[in-house]
């Protein structure tokens, strides 16, 4: 009994302190601000946060989520203290502006820095950086020449037949470069593909885009499907330096119509409480130092023209880029992921 | 239930305040069950009918995964969990002290951390395959066979490993509580040890092992880490895959219902189970048995027996967390670490205390008045532990957002005064979803000790003049003690380790050592995970093992 009211005691105590903590951490700073809703990594994105407050005084608040960030806006309609919107892809850019939570921009900064192809027309979403999506060949056992040549229709051919790696059909990476391959080809087309890539698979698609290029040391594959900046990444690590050194990366389609390219981006949203600090935020991060920084810190290629890509970034040369209209792919996305279940592309090449 | 209604009835003059316990209960019921009609309403009002596509295409798939990975993960834990739990309570033998709190660590970890760190371990490149590839000469994977990890069997074998504690728990509790009497008449009689096993101690604890059992298929339907990394495809994974990459909410929400549709078929199955039995503990203490000392070979087998999952589920990946933690201190250590650790703290013991106090509430108000509204709502409460994290999430932001928006407006028009958001992206919101999530392990500890409490005990209290609130007060709390402690510190323990809903609903630049680890764990930089991993476990012990002693000291009291 006694036991039982110290129990309750320390339990109220405990609700009280609670009740400070919930107070406190939901406190309205006064100082200037501007409130992010990030699907980028933090570590990918903080340094260019703190740069951008170290320059401004102006404090950047973040919550980082992996999902339903779209839907947070959403239910948190013109109260939702956030400005601006941050992802890895297209996708989420548009899923944003379809589900109404973006407003519309215009900004002659934003729009000089910005190629036109790397911004919404109407102004709703802004590109940050780019990403290619390559093909990482096994040194040994594919020829540079014929790495070189490949193009990603290139990897339904049955010679590569129990020869390819890649990650789950419906990441968004993979979704973004499918969808690019059903505005290329036409949904027809674009599936036949899609079934002789699956029959190609090694294994069950599985593991990130750094899973794929160790699966080629390990002799699973020889060709897999990959994000560029993975390469530097793998080259800058110690223990993964020797998985990189198994694969040459091959900038695809070089012949044709170019890499595919996806982007990171951001948009303001509905609300935006703090409009000109994000405004000022959003101009910050296509600028010199952050698309710089972009470059150097994540090896992603910058948008902004006449910015030096780091020195690692310019040692993989210099390529040619699909032009994709990113606004046509966005919208093949849903298309793209019926293609993936319909084929049951997840279940690997035994379907 | 009718012995506590002839409780009630004798206590006629009380029927106020039992009114009043009826509508708490009812609104408890309601605010937990929230999120979950939340989810319903998104599900039938769809952006667009994927249904047909589904059907055509993976939903089938998604079922038949799910479930082989429930039938491996409910065989697979109730074997070891009952095996262990048998062998530590009735026979003697080398460490078995050790072992009986020992095999509840598994618990503290992480099931998809316990997942990178065997994939590292296991596949191609790692230190095992590399091994046997140097002795044997094997060059390239065609060489040789290897189970592959990556695979609902892989699955299975990682979600057995941490979640068996929870069968381990509640069969040991049995068989302590099964009177030493039962099992020495039975040995009297002429059964052997394993007739005595079959025949007379898991019948008895079979309804506290299906409880188990139902509490482990529960988080394995919840659990969407391991099988995204294991590419898995159950209906969580399906749950994301329409949601997210289709951009389809409701078909998201409508395969989540699917998902509660098994749940409710376990549940019904679990009561049905438990319905056969309604027994009241008579004797306050209880005569132990002797324990079996166990010869020879015996001996090293039990000792063997019990090793393994220990060593499997905690030591090995502990050991590989620890080691990462060292190597990789200074990188992962952030200065606000203490301040994570604050947080998760806080969190997790303010979830536990609340999801018990409500749960105390709406059980008592359930026994004090029974009826078929309040325990189904009750019931229907509890489903919240089997919905993804991030699917309960959304039920929450939904009608707290619309809440808010709602009152703002009415302020803005009435007082022309803008209040904001009150509750969306506060701290209450997250642990709001914890309590959601984690409201069934308080309220079926709750329930099952309110049940093993006789009514007699209450209509003497009521008899003597007291009220509902008082009895209460001055008998069931009491009597329950070791329940409580129980129900807090398994929440505890799962709120430490929760990441979907923390993510989604928390406040700017908040962080808990969850989603602290989750930064480095989502990128694939596992090494600098290990720490805030670690200490995530390390903080997880300590409940584990007051766990252990409650069972010990009294083990009516858990579950």
């Amino acid at each position: 009994m006694y036991m039982l009211r110290r129990v309750f005691r320390s339990g109220i105590a405990g609700l009280l302190i609670l009740g400070g903590f919930v107070g406190a951490s939901t406190a309205v700073q006064a100082a200037e601000e501007v409130n992010v809703y990030s699907y980028r990594q933090p570590f990918l994105i903080q340094p260019m946060f703190d740069a951008f407050t170290r320059e401004t005084g102006i404090n950047v608040n973040v919550v980082f989520a992996e999902k339903g960030l779209v839907e947070r806006l959403k239910a948190e309609g013109r109260n939702s203290p956030a400005d601006l919107i941050f992802t890895v892809d297209i996708g989420r850019l548009a899923d944003a502006v379809e589900g109404g939570v973006t407003q519309v921009v215009h900004d002659a900064t934003l729009e000089q820095i910005l190629p036109a192809a790397m911004r919404d027309p109407e102004g709703q979403w802004f590109g940050l950086t780019q990403r290619a999506r390559v093909i990482y060949a096994s040194k040994d056992r594919v020829p540079l020449e014929e790495a070189r040549a490949l193009n990603y229709e290139d990897l339904a051919d049955p010679k590569w037949r129990g020869k390819i790696c890649t990650r789950a059909g419906d990441h968004e990476y993979n979704v973004a470069l499918f969808a690019a391959m059903i505005e290329k080809h036409g949904e027809a087309k674009a599936k036949a593909w899609l079934v002789g890539l699956r029959d190609n698979l090694a294994r069950k698609p599985q593991g990130n885009d750094r899973a794929q290029v160790k699966a080629i040391l390990e002799g699973q594959c020889d060709l897999a499907l990959g994000n560029h900046y993975y390469y530097a990444l793998m080259l800058q690590n110690e223990e993964q330096f020797a998985w990189a050194q198994a694969a040459n990366m091959i900038f695809p389609d070089q012949a044709g119509a170019g890499t595919h390219m996806n982007i990171s981006g951001m948009a303001m949203t509905k609300s935006a409480p703090n409009r000109d600090n994000a405004l000022k935020l959003m101009r910050f991060l296509v600028g010199d130092l952050a698309q710089r920084m972009y470059a150097e810190q994540n090896n992603e290629y910058p948008l902004r023209e006449g910015v030096d890509p780091s020195g690692l970034l310019e040692s993989f040369g210099t390529f040619k880029r699909a032009d994709q209209s990113l606004a046509a792919v966005a919208k093949l996305r849903p298309a793209a992921i019926r293609m993936i279940n319909e084929v049951n592309f997840n279940a690997g090449p035994s379907s | 239930m009718s012995d506590a209604k002839a409780a009630v009835a004798l206590g006629s003059r009380r029927v106020g305040t039992e009114g009043l316990w009826q509508i708490g209960g009812l609104l408890i019921a309601l605010a937990v069950g929230l999120p979950i009609l939340a989810v319903t309403w998104l599900a039938v009002f769809p952006s667009e009918n994927i249904w047909p596509h589904l059907f055509e295409t993976v939903l089938w798939d998604y079922i038949e995964t799910t479930v082989r990975l429930m039938v491996g993960v409910a065989l697979g834990s109730a074997v070891i969990g009952v095996g262990t739990a048998w062998l530590v309570t009735t026979a003697e033998f080398p460490g078995r002290r050790v072992f009986q709190w020992a095999l509840m660590l598994p618990l503290a970890a992480p099931t998809y951390i316990v997942a990178y760190v065997y994939t590292d371990l296991l596949e191609f490149a790692g230190p095992i395959q590399s091994l046997l590839r140097d002795m044997f000469g094997w060059t390239s994977a065609r060489d040789y066979w290897f189970p592959e990890i990556r695979t609902v069997g892989g699955a299975v074998a990682m979600m057995t490993l941490t979640l068996y504690p929870y069968v381990y728990l509640l069969a040991r509790a049995a068989f302590l509580e099964q009177a030493g009497i039962t099992r020495e008449v039975s040995r009297t009689l002429g059964a052997g040890p394993w007739r005595t096993f079959w025949r007379v101690a898991l019948p008895l604890a079979r309804p506290a092992i299906v409880v188990g059992v139902t509490l482990t298929l529960m988080e394995t339907l919840n659990d969407f880490g391991t099988v995204d990394y294991f590419a898995v495809r159950t209906l969580t994974a399906g749950v994301f895959n329409v949601w997210l990459t289709m951009g389809n909410v409701g078909g998201g929400a409508q395969i989540a219902l699917v998902m509660l549709g098994f749940v409710v078929l376990l549940i019904l199955l679990e009561r049905l189970e438990r319905r056969r039995r309604r027994y009241h503990t008579l004797a306050t203490r209880h005569r132990r048995a002797r324990r079996t000392g166990l010869g020879g070979a015996a001996r090293w087998a039990a000792f063997g027996a019990c090793l393994a999952p220990v060593a499997l589920g905690f030591l090995l990946p502990g050991g590989v967390l620890l080691k990462n933690a060292v190597l990789f201190a200074s990188e992962s250590w952030s200065s606000r670490f203490p301040d994570f650790a604050i947080n998760s703290l806080l969190l997790a013991g303010g979830a536990a205390l609340l999801c018990v106090t409500l749960a105390t509430f709406l059980a008592y108000a359930v026994r004090l008045r029974g009826g078929r509204i309040l325990s189904s709502a009750a019931r229907f409460a509890s489903l919240g532990y089997a919905i993804p994290g991030a699917v309960l999430a959304l039920g929450i932001l939904i009608p707290f957002g619309a809440f808010d928006n709602a009152f703002d407006g009415w302020m803005r028009d009435t007082f022309g005064v803008s209040t904001g958001l009150l509750l969306s992206g506060t701290v209450a919101a997250v642990m709001f979803a914890y309590v959601v999530r984690f409201f069934a392990l308080s309220y079926g500890a709750l329930e099952s000790g309110l049940g093993r409490i006789k009514p007699s005990m209450e209509m003497a209290a009521r008899t003597l003049g007291e009220g509902p609130t008082g009895t209460l007060r001055r008998v069931h709390l009491p009597l329950m003690k070791g329940t409580l402690l129980t129900a807090a510190l398994l929440i505890f323990v799962d709120v430490m380790k929760e990441l979907p809903a923390t993510l989604l609903l928390r406040p700017f630049n908040f962080d808990t050592l969850a989603t602290y680890v989750y930064q480095f764990g989502s990128s694939e930089q596992l090494e600098l995970s290990a720490l805030g991993a670690l200490t995530i476990v390390a903080v997880g012990l300590v409940p584990v093992v007051l766990l252990n002693q409650a069972v010990a000291r009294d083990p009516s009291e858990v579950i």
